[in-house]
C-alpha cells in the first residue's frame, strides 16, 4: 500500500498541491472541467491520499485524469491551499511512465499532442507556427485564418521583419545553434525520453488494437474520435 | 477591510530596461500586437526593450499539455534567463500569460525546492554550457502597460468614449487564468480584484463591465483545445462567458492572455456559424482586442497596422463608435497597398445573426 503514492511524492508539483484534502469540494464548485465533464477534483484528490494503490492504479488508468484543462482556478480557493491541477499534473507523468496512458481513450491522444506540439517545439523551437495550424483539422479558425494561411508570407511580412527567416521579430527563424541548445537541453532533462515513452507504449497499444502500429491511421482516431458519441 | 491587506496585491514594476520574451499564440494570431508593443514602449515612450532573435518558445502550451517535463521547461526557462543577462538586462516581460504563469511557478518552486535550481542550474549547464540568473524584476507585458497607461493618456487621441453620444465605453475585461490564479501576489489586484486591464480602461476613459462569469476560464483547457475531439470543452467555457456577458451589451472585450483573445473571438466565429446565434449589436459579434490593440488605437495607430484585420469579429462598429479615421477599403490589402483577395464571409459578421440580447429588466 503507497506505491503510487511515493512514486508521485518524486513529483515536487505534488508536494506543493496534496497538504491534507478536507474535501469541501470548492475545487470541483469552480471547476470548468467539472461543468461539462463527469468530473469531480474533489474525488480524485481524495482518491490519491487514500494511498490505496488499487485505486490510484484505476485513476493512473483512467479517462478521468485527462479531463482538466489545467486552468488553476481550483488554486487560489482551496482554503487548506492544495492544488487539485498540480495533482493532475503528477498523475498524468506517472501515467506516462508507466504506460498506464493507453489504457484510457482520452490517455491515447497524448501521441497526438507529442506528434504536433511537441515535434513542432523540436523542429521550429515554437509550440505553433502559422504554416501547423492547417484549416482543414482548424475549422473553428473559420474563413479569416484560411486568408491568413493562404496569404502568410505577404500578411506576417506587415508585422514582422523576420517572419521564417532569421533576425529579431515574431515568427523569426531560430538559427541552428538555438535548435541545438534545445534539443540538448530535451535530451538531458527527459524530454526525449518521454516522447519515446509515448511513442513506444502507443505502438504496442496500437498493434493490440489492430493497427498497423501507431502509424498516421492510429494516431488521426486518437486526434478526432470520441467512442461515446459514436455510439449515440 | 484592513486598508494594509491591499499591499500584497501591488506589484513593483521596473521602469526600463526590459527583455522582451514573445509569444507562440501573440505572434501566430496577433502579430501586430506584438509590433505595437515595441513601438508605443519603445519608440513612442522612450523605453528600452531588446527583441532577442536568440530565445525559443517556453514550451508551455506543451507542458500543460503533459507532454514536457517539468524539469525540461525549466531548464528551457532558465536558457532564456542566461539569454537575458547575457544581454545585459535584468528585468524579464513576457508576451505570454501561460509563460508568465509558467516563470512565476518555477521561480517560486527554486525558492522552495532549492534542490531543483540546483538541478536545473547543472542541466542548463551540461545542455548549453550556460550560466543561470535570475531575473531582478519579471513581469507581464500588459504590466508594463498599466504601469504606463498615465503616460499613455497624456497622448491619448481617442478615448474609449462613444464619440456621437459621449457615453464611456462599457468594456469586458478577461485577465487570464495564469494571470493570477496560480500565485495572486504576482499580478496586479490578485485573483480576486485583478486591476491591471481595469486600470487601463479606467484611465483611458471607459467603464468596465462588471457579469457574472467575469472570472471564469475562457476554456482553452490546452489539451481540450489542441485535440480535435476534446474542443467541445473549450466552446463550451466561451459559450458560457459570451452568454453571461451579452445582457450588459459590452461595446468590446479586451484581453491579457493570447489564447483568451483568440478563443473568446474564434469561437463567436463558430457559434455563429453552427447555430446563428451572435452576441453583439445588429446582429454581429462583439470585438475582442489584444490590449496592445486598446492602447494602440487610443493613441491614434491605424487600425490595420495593429494587424485588426486578422480577427475573426469584425472590428469597424467599434472604431466608429470611438471616431477612428480610417480606410475601410485598406483592410484586407498586402504589403505597399498590393490586393491579395479577401476572407469570404462569415455569419458573425454579417448582420444576419440572431441575437442573444435580451432585456435584462424583463
Amino acid at each position: 500500500m503507497g506505491k503510487y503514492y511515493d512514486m508521485l511524492c518524486h513529483d515536487v508539483r505534488f508536494r506543493e498541491g496534496l497538504k491534507a484534502c478536507m474535501n469541501c469540494g470548492v475545487c470541483t464548485a469552480v471547476c470548468p472541467a467539472a461543468e461539462f465533464y463527469n468530473y469531480d477534483p474533489r474525488s480524485i484528490v481524495n482518491t490519491v491520499q487514500s494511498r490505496d494503490d488499487d485505486a490510484i492504479e484505476q485513476l493512473l488508468k483512467s479517462d478521468t485524469i485527462w479531463y482538466c484543462g489545467q486552468c488553476m482556478s481550483c488554486r487560489p480557493r482551496c482554503p487548506r491551499a492544495n492544488t487539485a491541477g498540480f495533482v493532475i499534473q503528477a498523475l498524468r507523468r506517472l501515467s506516462q511512465e508507466l504506460g498506464l496512458f493507453v489504457f484510457s481513450e482520452k490517455g491515447r491522444q497524448q501521441l497526438a499532442i507529442k506528434r504536433t506540439i511537441g515535434e513542432n517545439i523540436l523542429k521550429t523551437g515554437y509550440c505553433i507556427v502559422p504554416k501547423a495550424i492547417s484549416p482543414d483539422m482548424h475549422p473553428e479558425q473559420g474563413t479569416i485564418w484560411q486568408w491568413i494561411y493562404d496569404h502568410d508570407t505577404d500578411i506576417y511580412s506587415m508585422f514582422t521583419p523576420s517572419y521564417r527567416t532569421q533576425g529579431a521579430g515574431a515568427l523569426k527563424k531560430l538559427d541552428d545553434a538555438t535548435m541545438e541548445e534545445m534539443h540538448r537541453i530535451f535530451e538531458v532533462t527527459g524530454g526525449n525520453d518521454l516522447f519515446e515513452k509515448i511513442e513506444s507504449f502507443s505502438e504496442k497499444k496500437a498493434r493490440e488494437m489492430g493497427y498497423d502500429g501507431a502509424d498516421d491511421n492510429y494516431m488521426m482516431d486518437t486526434f478526432t474520435k470520441n467512442s461515446d458519441t459514436e455510439k449515440q | 477591510m484592513r486598508r494594509g491587506a491591499w499591499e500584497d496585491y501591488q506589484k513593483d514594476i521596473a521602469d526600463d530596461k526590459y527583455y522582451y520574451a514573445r509569444s507562440c499564440i501573440r505572434q501566430n494570431f496577433f502579430p501586430g500586437s506584438e509590433k505595437a508593443f515595441l513601438n508605443i514602449v519603445g519608440r513612442d515612450l522612450g523605453r528600452e526593450v531588446f527583441d532577442d532573435p536568440l530565445h525559443t518558445s517556453c514550451t508551455g502550451i506543451g507542458y500543460h499539455s503533459d507532454i514536457v517535463p517539468y524539469e525540461t521547461i525549466m531548464t528551457v526557462v532558465a536558457r532564456q534567463f542566461s539569454l537575458m543577462h547575457e544581454a545585459g538586462f535584468e528585468n524579464f516581460i513576457s508576451s505570454c500569460i501561460t509563460s508568465f504563469g509558467i516563470y512565476t511557478e518555477i521561480l517560486n518552486t527554486w525558492e522552495e525546492f532549492p534542490e531543483t535550481e540546483e538541478k536545473t542550474r547543472e542541466s542548463l549547464y551540461k545542455a548549453t554550457k550556460r550560466e543561470l540568473y535570475k531575473p531582478k524584476n519579471l513581469a507581464h507585458t500588459s504590466d508594463v502597460i498599466f504601469h504606463l497607461r498615465d503616460e499613455i493618456k497624456q497622448r491619448m487621441k481617442y478615448p474609449l468614449v462613444n464619440h456621437l453620444t459621449g457615453e464611456k465605453l462599457r468594456v469586458v475585461e478577461h485577465i487570464g487564468c495564469h494571470y493570477a490564479k496560480i500565485f495572486p501576489k504576482r499580478g496586479i489586484g490578485g485573483s480576486e480584484f485583478p486591476y491591471v486591464l481595469a486600470g487601463m480602461i479606467e484611465s483611458w476613459g471607459g467603464d468596465v463591465v462588471d457579469y457574472p462569469e467575469r472570472r471564469h476560464c475562457c476554456g482553452f483547457g490546452f489539451r481540450n483545445y489542441l485535440v480535435q475531439a476534446n474542443r467541445g470543452y473549450s466552446i463550451a467555457n466561451s459559450h458560457k462567458k459570451l452568454e453571461s456577458m451579452a445582457p450588459y451589451r459590452p461595446d468590446f472585450i479586451v484581453c491579457n492572455c493570447p489564447g483568451c483573445t483568440m478563443f473568446l473571438d474564434k469561437w463567436q466565429y463558430t457559434i455563429a456559424e453552427m447555430e446563428g446565434t451572435t452576441y453583439g449589436e445588429a446582429g454581429q459579434g462583439i470585438p475582442v482586442l489584444t490590449y496592445e490593440e486598446m492602447a494602440g488605437l487610443v493613441l491614434g495607430y491605424d487600425p490595420w497596422e495593429l494587424g485588426m484585420q486578422m480577427h475573426a469579429v469584425n472590428v469597424e462598429p467599434l472604431l466608429n463608435k470611438m471616431g477612428v479615421e480610417y480606410d475601410p477599403a485598406a483592410k484586407y490589402l498586402g504589403p505597399n497597398g498590393k490586393y491579395i483577395g479577401k476572407p469570404l464571409q462569415s455569419v458573425v459578421n454579417s448582420s444576419r445573426g440572431n441575437t442573444s440580447l435580451y432585456d435584462i429588466k424583463k
